[in-house]
């Protein structure tokens, strides 16, 4: 905490953390509109758990909002067709993973939707539904988190029994360099944000409810401030711009001061976390009986002509949103699916917008690769910025020589792969990589044994 | 184009500082002592520091060519440039060219890269050297040349402070009396006083110091906790007999502990990897500087003790580990009451 915090009643999470240049290209610029592209690809693997499963065929006519495939199990999502059209084809394409996997082209015909979703710009305040209505609607509208985790809403909202949830918290963090779609959300649908936290908070029964956003956000601090005066129980919570203060333990350690257990749930210190997108995606769906076909997403990068923030359908080919922003810049050598820290290198240009795409950022040819590795100099700067207290050179280490029981004890699993390890260490150390491989190697290896 | 396209894993950025750079930070941090080296000390000192890094350069270039058979470059991560510039701040101003090889051969060959090159060392390899040097060649090692005239305020004697307090107790003088044989303080701090050839501006240092910690390359924690350990046990001393110990800013300003509380002991490789662990290390050195310079034999002790916390290193990092998130919640769980159905009977 500096002392500027104490007057401004900033607050943030204790332990590392890092500084990455901020490079919001596109905070001012308001989100627009991109048209349904002449064809879409939609997966029906979007989210954590089973993928969906098919409920259409080849040479079938859908609207938007037709559920084209259906949640397998509970742990899984419902996924709608985002356009009206043409089922082409149904095989394995490429997705945000880099990997093949099995998706639905629809071919766009028009733009027809289904009657009985709310397209109005109309405000509706009032909340009829009761809480396992709302948790069922959100299961049906296929909502999954939109920060970037994609973990099914409904399950995260059905609460065990035995939790007692005191505190719902909303990420308007958006810690991530260069990504704007949530400080843009924050800015432009703030009525429709906030009757989204009111149903959140019914649907899980909490009276206290706080927006966390990070201090580079001061206008959606004080219009979300203005506007919640007179909500009761909802409030807002300045935090220090610090990287990675969006990520779920390290939000409400900075605005609750409670850490959860390792291996634990929030629901274990009483909290709920949702993303400020969820939460829209979660108005829509109760209010305005709308699913998840749509999204804003940022398209960025130092390059790019003209970067934005957009309001897309799901299953856009990314390239239709590159060529909205003046297409690919010469020179380009990464294409990354959300923030520089935590995002995914596509190999593509024609892998789709997903549920859990915030943001599309062009990396210039010079800054793609990585820098020459050096010998560990011990300078310990991986532990110092560790937001897990984790010791990275030593995970590294321990990784390299399969050591993956003794990371076990170190508690490599903790690790909420953030990167700032690999992003600060001086000797470019690929830290993340190797831990990466000892967390799958673990899980690996319990789930043989289970 | 789309074939082009890089695919790695997460992050794709990264902090600007890498080794090199801070290598040439740490180099450019060393400057203003350089400057008074030469200030105080004229050619003598520009040879002696020419003569170390070459010598530091070369050899760890030639072992990594020819005896690892690695890929190399001559400057590689720049750090061979920075021992050879602590080796030469560490002896004085007049020492021989062969004796100045011996010492890089120690510095890096025996205490550098036989144990794998960098990162890898448990010792500081400058101060490996300088003690090595001390023992082997006592005389040549502790002639300093007497300081420029010009520049030095007082006729100095080619004896360090520390050796005239050591002399001076020897003898049966009392402190004050061998004070009045030496510089001001304000010489002691700007670095008009009888030593090695880089150890004797505290002012220089301090400016070293500063633009490390500006530069993000070290953090406070080595640093002050030794100074300030070591003017907490020299002033308690001091204040229970000020004719016979020292005065704690005589200790601080003389003897190389600036230079070692900036330069050697902040060396990454050889510290500590938590502030914690820091802050313990730098005590440490404090504590064992302090009671060698009091009770010892030798009139300094600096080297000697991070020498030894350089030993103390694993086990202070076993120690130390930082406190994991999650391991206290900072929550107290309400009582859930699970509704039972009471089944009247
Ligand atoms: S990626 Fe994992 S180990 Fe590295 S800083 Fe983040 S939490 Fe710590
Ligand atoms: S940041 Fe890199 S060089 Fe420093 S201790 Fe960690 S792994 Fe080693």
């Amino acid at each position: 905490m500096n002392l500027l915090s104490i007057f401004n009643n900033t607050k943030s999470f204790e332990m590392g953390g890092v500084h990455p240049a901020e490079n919001k290209l596109t905070a001012d610029e308001p989100i627009q509109v991109l048209p349904p592209p002449d064809a879409a690809v939609i997966h029906v693997a979007q989210h954590i758990g089973a993928p969906a499963t098919i409920t259409v065929t080849e040479g079938q006519k859908v609207r938007v909002g037709d559920v084209i495939a259906n949640h397998t199990g509970y742990v899984s999502s419902n996924i709608h067709s985002s356009v009206s059209g043409t089922v082409e084809n149904i095989e394995n394409l490429l997705d945000t993973s880099g990997f093949k996997k099995t998706a639905i082209s629809i071919r766009v015909e028009g733009d027809e939707w289904l009657p009985e979703i709310d397209r109005t710009p109309d405000l509706i305040s009032e909340i009829k539904l009761s809480s396992e209505e709302i948790i069922e609607r959100i299961h049906a509208s296929g909502v999954v988190g939109l920060g970037g985790a994609a973990f099914p809403s409904h399950v995260k909202l059905n609460v065990p029994k035995d939790k007692v949830i005191d505190h719902l918290l909303l990420n308007g963090v958006e810690c991530e360099p260069y990504l704007t779609a949530d400080h843009r959300l924050m800015l432009e649908k703030p009525e429709e944000l906030i009757i989204g936290i009111r149903v959140l908070m019914k649907a899980l029964n909490v009276d206290k409810a706080i927006i966390g956003i990070e201090n580079n956000k001061r206008d959606a601090i004080q219009l979300l401030t203005e506007l919640t005066e007179d909500e009761e129980g909802i409030g807002v919570q300045a935090l220090e711009v610090k990287y990675p203060q969006g990520g779920e333990k390290q939000l409400i350690k900075a605005v609750l001061g409670r850490e959860v257990p390792s291996g634990g749930l929030p629901a274990d210190v009483g909290v709920l976390v949702q993303n400020v997108g969820t939460t829209l995606a979660v108005y829509e769906a109760v209010q305005k009986n709308k699913p998840l076909v749509d999204r804003i997403t940022t398209l960025t990068g130092v390059d790019v002509t003209k970067p934005g923030n957009y309001l897309v359908r799901i299953g856009t080919p990314i390239r239709d949103l590159i060529n909205a922003s003046g297409g690919v810049p010469e020179h380009t050598g990464k294409i990354v699916s959300g923030g520089p820290m935590m995002g995914k290198a596509l190999p593509d240009l024609l892998v789709p917008i997903a549920k859990a795409t915030s943001g599309i950022l062009l990396i210039p040819e010079s800054e793609s690769r990585r820098a020459e590795e050096y010998n560990c100099v011990r300078c310990g700067k991986c532990v110092e910025v560790c937001p897990m207290g984790l010791e990275p050179y030593l995970l590294m280490t321990l990784s390299q020589g399969h050591n993956h029981d003794k990371s076990e004890k170190e508690n490599v699993l903790d690790c909420i792969e953030c990167g700032s390890c690999a992003f600060t260490c001086p000797s470019n150390r690929p830290l993340l990589d190797w831990i990466r491989l000892s967390k799958n190697n673990i899980r690996k290896a319990k789930t043989a044994k289970a | 184009m789309s074939r082009m396209l890089v695919v790695s894993p997460s992050p794709h950025v990264h902090d600007k500082l890498t080794v090199p750079q801070v290598m040439e930070g740490v180099i450019i941090a060393m400057i203003p002592a350089l400057a008074f080296a030469v200030l105080n000390f004229g050619l003598g000192a520009v040879y002696v520091t020419l003569l170390s890094v070459i010598f530091c350069v070369g050899i760890e270039y030639a072992m990594n060519r020819y005896l690892f058979n690695r890929k190399t470059t001559v400057l590689y991560d720049r750090s061979a440039i920075i021992t050879g510039i602590l080796l030469a701040f560490n002896v004085p101003s007049n020492l021989p060219w062969h004796i100045i090889l011996i010492g890089a051969i120690v510095a890096i060959g025996l205490s550098k890269m036989s144990f794998g090159g960098l990162g890898n060392n448990p010792f500081n390899p400058a101060l490996v050297a300088r003690v090595f040097l001390l023992t082997s060649f006592p005389v040549e090692m502790t002639s300093w040349p007497v300081p420029t005239p010009t520049l030095a305020l007082d006729g100095n004697t080619g004896a360090t402070p520390l050796g005239i307090l050591k002399e001076g107790a020897r003898v049966g003088d009392t402190v004050p009396q061998m004070m009045a044989e030496m510089p001001g303080w304000m010489d002691f701090f700007w670095g008009f006083q009888g030593g090695s050839l880089g150890e004797m501006s505290a002012f220089a240092m301090l400016l070293g110091l500063a633009y490390m910690m500006l530069r993000r390359i070290i953090s406070w924690h080595i640093p002050i906790s030794m100074l300030l350990t070591i003017v907490v046990l020299t002033g308690a001393f001091w204040l229970y007999d000020p004719t016979q110990y020292a005065h704690p800013l005589f200790h601080i300003l003389t003897g190389g502990v600036m230079l070692g509380a900036v330069f050697m002991a902040t060396d990454y490789v050889t510290s500590p990897f938590t502030y914690r662990g820091m802050i313990i290390f730098g005590v440490g050195i404090g504590v064992i500087t302090v009671f060698i310079r009091l009770f010892g034999s030798y009139p300094e002790g600096v080297s000697f003790a991070i020498l030894v916390m350089n030993a103390f290193v694993p086990m202070i990092n076993k120690y130390t580990k930082p406190r994991r998130y999650g391991s206290k919640t900072h929550y107290v769980k309400p009582k859930v009451v699970v509704e039972e159905k009471v089944v009247a009977s």
